[in-house]
C-alpha cells in the first residue's frame, strides 16, 4: 500500500484493496466519513450525509466480501448519489423547498442496481433545484464550493456530486445530465463525468426535469471508474418506457490505451466567442496528444446549427419541465400551503413558496412557449431545429468516430458572478447542450489547468462526444488520453 | 420588451403559479431578454423539416397487462401534507 490516504484512492484502487482484504469496507467508509467531517464545512457538497446508513451498508459489504463475493467490483466502495435520484427511506429533496421533507417510498432503478452491486451510500449530493442550473447556486439549501478554489462554483447542476468526488468525500457519485449537468461540473472540478446515450440508463426513480433529455451517469476520479460505474447502472428497464431494449456491453473492455485507426473530429463552432484562451490551449494540446496516440484528426468539422442549439434547448427543456412540474400541487407529497381562499389559490401559493426563482423562470418559459399562439413559433420550431442538429451530428459521424471540444468555454466562475443574469448562466452550457438535444453519449475528462487571476489552478475538461450507444469508443479515447497524461492524478489543495 | 406584464400574469395563471408584484416585474425583464434571444431560431431554415420530439426510434412500447401488487396504502400516504381517514385531504373544489 502506498502512503496515500484512503480517501484519495480511485474506486478501482479501493476495490482492489477490498478484494485483497487489505482494508475493510468499514475502514474505507470511516476514512471517507472522517474526510467529510474535515472538509465538508468548506465544500458543502451534500444535502444529507447518511453516515449511519453508510456504516451499516459497509458492515454488510464486509460480510459479503468475507463470504468471497467480490464479483461486482464496487462492493463496499463508498459513493454519493445526487439528490434528484430516489433512495427509499432516505430524504430526496431535489435541492428544493418543495421536496425538503420528501422520503421516497421506492428506489430508483439505478439505486437498486447499485445496492445489488454492494452500495455504501455516504450521502445525497447537493444540486441546483430540480437540476436547473449550471452552478449549484440554485440549491434551496446552500451553494456548493469548488474544491480547487472555494470562492468559485463547482458547476451544476450535479455540483455536489462533482465536488464530493474531487474532494475525496466519495469514491464515485451519480449525477444527472439534461444539458450538461454531469459534464460541466466534472470539467470545473477536475473529475471524469459521463452522460450516457439517451435510453442507456433507466430514468425510473429520477425526479423528472425534461424527459426527452434527462440521463443519469457517473462522476468518478478516472475513466476506469467511469466504466465500472456504467457497468453497474446501464441496461434495459421496463419501468422506463424510453429505456433502450439493448444489452449493455462490458464497458471495461473499451479501456484500450491505443487510438490507431480512429478518426477524431474537431467541430470549429465549439471554439465559441468569449472562450478562455487557456481553455482553448488545453483543448488544442489534448487533440494533438490524441493524434500522437495514433488517431487521425480532422480539425475542420462543421456543425452549423450549433449556434441555435442553446435557444432550441431553452424552449424544449422548459416546455417539458413545465409539464413535469405540474404534479407539485401540495396534495400528494411535498410542501403545501393551504392558507388561500380556494383550491386554486392554495396551488398557486404552494408553488410560489415551494419553488425557487430559476424553477419559476423555466416554468414561465415553458408555459409561454406552449401557450396558444406561440406553439408554432417556439416549440414546433425548436423541434425542427432539433432535427437539424441531429442530422448534422449524423453527417459528422460519417467522417469521424468521435468529436472533441471543450466542455465549458471557461473554467469555474466566481460564486455570485452570474446569478443576476440568467442568460449569461445559460451560455455556460453552450458546448454540452447539443449532445442532449441529439441524445448522444459524451464524457468530460480532465485535460489540464488554467491559472485563475488569484493564482489558483482551475481544471479544464476535454469533451469527447460519440455516436448513439457508442460509449465504448468515447471511453477508449478518454482512457487512452488519460493514461498518456497525469491530469487525473491531481487533487485539489484542501 | 418581448413580453408585457399582463402576459406574465396570464402565463402564471395558466400554470397556477403564484407570483408577487416584484416577481412579475423582474420576470418581465428577464423573460423578455431570453425570448429575444430565441429569435435566433427564426433565422434557421426549417422548410420541410420534420420535428423531433424524441431521439430514440421507439414507438408505442407495450407490456402485458398483468396484475401486480401496488404500493402499500400507508407508504403512499406517508408523504401527504394533509390526510384524513386514509385519504389525501384537499380543499373543497366545489363551493
Amino acid at each position: 500500500m502506498s502512503d496515500r490516504p484512503l480517501y484519495d484512492l480511485t474506486a478501482h484502487e479501493a476495490a482492489d484493496l477490498l478484494a485483497r482484504r487489505e482494508v475493510s469496507s468499514r475502514q474505507l467508509t470511516e476514512a471517507v466519513l472522517e474526510r467529510i467531517r474535515q472538509v465538508e464545512g468548506r465544500i458543502e457538497a451534500f444535502v444529507t450525509v447518511t453516515d449511519e446508513l453508510a456504516l451499516r451498508q459497509a458492515d454488510e459489504a464486509d460480510k459479503r466480501l468475507a463470504a468471497g463475493d467480490a464479483t461486482p467490483t464496487l462492493v463496499g466502495v463508498p459513493a454519493a448519489i445526487k439528490d434528484v435520484i430516489c433512495t427509499k427511506g432516505v430524504r430526496t429533496t431535489c435541492g428544493s423547498r418543495m421536496l425538503e421533507n420528501f422520503v421516497p417510498p421506492y428506489n430508483a432503478h439505478v439505486t437498486e442496481r447499485l445496492l445489488q452491486a454492494g452500495l455504501v451510500m455516504v450521502g445525497k449530493a447537493n444540486m441546483d433545484e430540480y437540476a436547473m442550473g449550471s452552478s449549484t447556486e440554485n440549491s434551496a439549501f446552500h451553494p456548493t464550493h469548488n474544491p480547487w478554489d472555494l470562492d468559485r462554483v463547482p458547476g451544476g447542476s450535479s455540483g455536489g456530486s462533482a465536488a464530493c468526488v474531487s474532494a475525496g468525500e466519495a469514491f464515485y457519485a451519480l449525477g444527472s445530465d439534461t444539458g450538461g449537468s454531469i459534464r460541466q461540473p466534472a470539467s470545473l472540478c477536475g473529475v471524469v463525468g459521463m452522460k450516457p446515450t439517451y435510453g442507456r440508463v433507466s430514468r425510473f426513480g429520477l425526479v423528472a426535469f425534461a424527459s426527452s433529455l434527462d440521463q443519469i451517469g457517473p462522476l468518478t476520479k478516472d475513466v476506469t471508474d467511469c466504466a465500472l460505474v456504467l457497468n453497474a447502472i446501464a441496461g434495459h428497464d421496463r419501468r422506463d418506457a424510453t429505456s433502450a431494449p439493448l444489452d449493455a456491453p462490458d464497458f471495461t473492455a473499451s479501456l484500450i490505451p491505443d487510438l490507431r485507426g480512429l478518426r477524431v473530429g474537431v467541430p470549429r463552432e465549439y471554439f465559441v466567442e468569449g472562450m478562455d484562451d487557456g481553455v482553448r490551449a488545453c483543448i488544442e494540446a489534448a487533440v494533438r496528444q490524441i493524434e500522437a496516440l495514433g488517431a487521425e484528426a480532422d480539425w475542420d468539422i462543421s456543425l452549423p446549427s450549433t449556434g441555435s442549439a442553446l435557444a432550441c434547448y431553452y424552449i424544449i427543456a422548459p416546455s417539458e419541465a413545465m409539464a413535469n412540474l405540474a404534479r407539485y400541487d401540495g396534495v400528494k407529497y411535498g410542501y403545501s400551503n393551504m392558507q388561500g381562499e380556494s383550491m386554486f389559490e392554495n396551488m398557486e401559493r404552494t408553488r410560489q413558496y415551494g419553488f425557487g426563482d430559476e424553477v419559476k423562470r423555466r416554468i414561465m418559459l415553458g408555459t409561454y412557449a406552449l401557450s396558444a399562439g406561440y406553439y408554432d413559433a417556439y416549440y414546433l420550431k425548436a423541434q425542427k431545429v432539433r432535427t437539424l442538429i441531429r442530422r448534422e451530428f449524423d453527417d459528422a459521424f460519417q467522417r469521424c468516430d468521435v468529436l472533441l471540444s471543450a466542455v465549458s468555454p471557461t473554467p469555474a466562475f466566481r460564486l455570485g458572478e452570474k446569478t443576476d443574469n440568467p442568460l449569461q448562466m445559460y451560455l455556460s452550457d453552450v458546448c454540452t447542450i447539443p449532445v442532449n438535444i441529439a441524445g448522444l453519449p459524451a464524457v468530460s475528462v480532465p485535460c489540464g489547468f488554467v491559472d485563475g487571476p488569484d493564482g489558483r489552478s482551475l481544471p479544464v475538461g476535454l469533451h469527447v462526444m460519440g455516436k448513439p450507444f457508442d460509449e465504448p469508443t468515447i471511453l477508449r479515447v478518454a482512457y487512452a488520453y488519460e493514461q498518456a497524461t497525469d491530469w487525473h492524478k491531481a487533487r485539489p489543495p484542501l | 420588451m418581448a413580453i408585457t406584464r399582463e402576459e406574465v400574469r396570464h402565463v402564471a395563471t395558466l400554470f397556477r403559479l403564484g407570483l408577487s408584484e416584484e416577481d412579475i416585474a423582474r420576470f418581465q425583464e428577464q423573460l423578455s431578454q431570453i425570448i429575444d434571444y430565441f429569435q435566433v431560431l427564426q433565422q434557421v431554415d426549417t422548410e420541410g423539416v420534420e420535428p423531433t420530439s424524441h431521439t430514440l426510434a421507439l414507438e408505442n412500447v407495450m407490456r402485458d397487462d398483468e396484475p401486480r401488487p401496488s404500493f402499500p396504502h400507508e407508504d403512499i400516504l406517508a408523504n401527504a401534507p394533509f390526510r384524513e381517514e386514509g385519504f389525501f385531504r384537499v380543499r373543497a373544489v366545489l363551493e
